[in-house]
């Protein structure tokens, strides 16, 4: 990690993707940090553990034995009403399950980033989505990232949109596993007090910890309330897409960079377009340029909102399109796409005119993506423009047969 | 030179290419360059070969997948030579830097490269990194190596960088410091062509 000079409140720095999440971190100066070691989220928990011992940070840091007493104690904490983090990655986020849901339900608003890596088994360390894309349904907020930047960017900004009094949820901050965790990159980090200031002061709404004003979490909650409860939630999620936005803008007015649902890159004039999170954008963005100076009309769409998930401006984004490739680095073994196709598949089926749409299944446990296979993803997309023929819905991309 | 100037570092895990790569990304970072430095993670353990990577730009580099076709390669452990990997990807005006005690043509006839258009160049960076820094650790003087090969950095602003970056590294050891500097300086002075 290396950081030089001042340019208005920003700072030019290197850091590796978990080092910048770190860095966050320490700036976000949360009051309770529970965390427990994992692969390759690793080096945000002994950075941010070193940022506690140094005495840069005031920050209670809970060694828990497991990932399950992670999430747990973060709980417990944000329950108490104070600003609670965790990070995990992979099966940690597996083995933290049953708190995930808990945390979410108790509209808590936890931030915990996730450095993606595959699911066992067969064990494997490498990047792909599979973790994350399990948790879509339990009631967190997910934003994805491309870069070490995006990554520090979006936990700044995911303290906000968790504490915000409309959303009170907790917010999932992913990025790619070794591949960006632990790649070094340029980003600009904010001086600690522009962050201090932009999340400002935690206030709870019912801490536990009031002698005064008895609160209860985590109740039995039967068939008198508990749906209510879970339509609250979803009030919560509705609200969070107006609030991503706003604060998406404060955020830009500070550091100039502009973030959104989604970044679409060359999409406006394209006539055929693939859409993929993460890392794998960035090497997507290079084809798109190769293949434009050949004159060819090619586009990118880059998810960064999956949950919640603002269908009307995704089919909006691609609906001038001939034919669109969702790229998934996960599989739902539903035998009919991964998961981000079946949802954008979904969101334009309202649509008069629809793009036809084919999805690649890619990069599982972290086999490489190289621009000559995405370059193939657009000659099939012209080709499905051209005769008007999805020949295979779901493809697999740089897989062995 | 190719708009993103590519280097795989060939090493035994241990032998520092993994720290290379991230000293020089935070180095011509600094510097105003923009980088990457990252490392293939592998089943690593002591002595296995591994191999780290680089990229740096006048331009933000987006680019997330393994470098395939390195400009420069640089070799930390001549017993590594034997692997055809060495080589893999190297096209036409490539260069490849071995810390070998071995003459450039000796090392040529090895790779079997007599008959390609890649520069080759050698530093004895063991023997460098005993009598400066104390022990066989061949990372920093390769990269200053590297520099007078490449170019990719002004020599004095790199050696500043490298300064910067061993000081916050090594706060509590000023004499490792010392030593890296030196070993820098005399294998950016010895390197063959």
């Amino acid at each position: 990690m290396a950081i030089a000079d001042n340019l208005r409140g920003q700072k030019r720095a290197a850091m590796t993707g978990n080092e910048a999440v770190a860095y966050g971190m320490k700036q976000i100066e949360p009051d309770v940090v529970a965390a427990y070691p994992i692969t390759p989220q690793t080096d945000i928990v002994e950075k941010f553990s070193s940022y506690v011992a140094d005495g840069e940070v005031d920050t209670e840091f809970v060694t828990v034995e497991s990932e399950h007493s992670a999430m747990s104690a973060t709980v417990g904490a944000a329950a108490a009403g104070v600003r609670a983090m965790t990070a995990t990655s992979s099966n940690g986020l597996a083995f933290m399950w049953e708190v995930v849901y808990i945390a979410s339900g108790s509209r808590l608003p936890i931030v915990m980033p996730v450095v993606n890596r595959a699911l066992s088994g067969p064990i494997n360390i490498h990047c792909d989505h599979s973790d994350t894309m399990g948790t879509r349904d339990s009631g967190w907020i997910q934003l994805y990232s491309e870069s070490a930047q995006e990554a520090y960017d979006n936990l700044i900004q995911a303290v906000r949109i968790a504490e915000h009094p409309d959303v009170r949820l907790p917010v999932m901050v992913m990025q790619d596993g070794f591949i960006t965790s632990h790649g070094m990159e340029n980003l600009n980090v904010l001086e600690d007090d522009l962050v201090k200031k932009f999340i400002g002061t935690f206030k709870s709404e019912n801490p536990l910890l009031q002698v005064n004003k008895p609160t209860t979490f985590g109740p039995l909650d039967l068939q008198d309330f508990y749906f209510e409860h879970k339509r609250q939630q979803v009030e919560g999620m509705e609200h969070a897409k107006k609030v991503i936005v706003d604060i998406a803008k404060e955020y830009e007015e500070l550091t100039g960079r502009q973030y959104s649902y989604f970044e679409s890159y060359r999409l406006d004039d394209a006539e055929v377009a693939i859409v993929v999170l993460s890392s794998t954008a960035g090497t997507t963005k290079v084809v798109v340029d190769e293949l434009r100076e050949q004159g060819l009309k090619v586009g990118l769409l880059k998810p960064r909102v999956l949950r919640p998930f603002p269908a009307e401006e995704y089919a909006d984004a691609l609906k001038h399109l001939k034919a669109v490739a969702v790229m998934d680095r996960s599989e739902t073994f539903s035998t009919n796409g991964g998961p981000v196709f079946s949802e954008l598949r979904s969101a334009m089926f309202e649509l008069e005119e629809r793009p036809l749409m084919t999805n690649y299944i890619f990069g599982l446990g972290g086999r490489d993506i190289w621009t000559k296979d995405i370059k193939g993803v657009y000659e099939d997309l012209f080709e499905i423009a051209k005769t008007g023929q999805v020949k295979n819905k779901v493809n697999y991309l740089g897989v062995r047969d | 030179m190719a708009r993103i100037t590519e280097i795989r570092w060939h090493g035994r895990g241990g032998q520092g290419a993994k720290t290379a790569a991230l000293l020089l990304a935070e180095a011509a970072a600094i510097a105003g360059k923009y980088v990457q430095g990252f490392p293939e993670y592998g089943p690593e353990r002591m002595g296995a070969p591994v191999t780290s990577f680089n990229r740096i730009s006048d331009q933000p580099i987006s680019v997330h997948s393994s470098v395939s076709k390195p400009n420069i390669v640089v070799v930390l452990d001549p017993t590594l030579l034997s692997r055809p990997d060495v080589v893999d990807g190297l096209e036409a005006g490539a260069a490849i830097i071995v810390n070998s005690e071995q003459s450039v043509e000796e090392i040529r006839v090895k790779l079997n490269l007599e008959n390609e258009d890649i520069r080759l160049y050698t530093v004895d960076a063991s023997k460098i990194a005993k009598e400066t820094i104390g022990r066989n650790i061949p990372n920093t003087p390769l990269m200053g190596a590297l520099i007078r090969v490449t170019e990719i950095l002004p020599y004095e602003e790199f050696m500043t960088q490298m300064k910067e970056q061993l000081e916050s590294k090594f706060r509590h050891k000023p004499e490792v410091i010392e030593g890296n500097l030196a070993a820098i300086e005399r294998a950016y002075r010895e390197v063959l062509d």
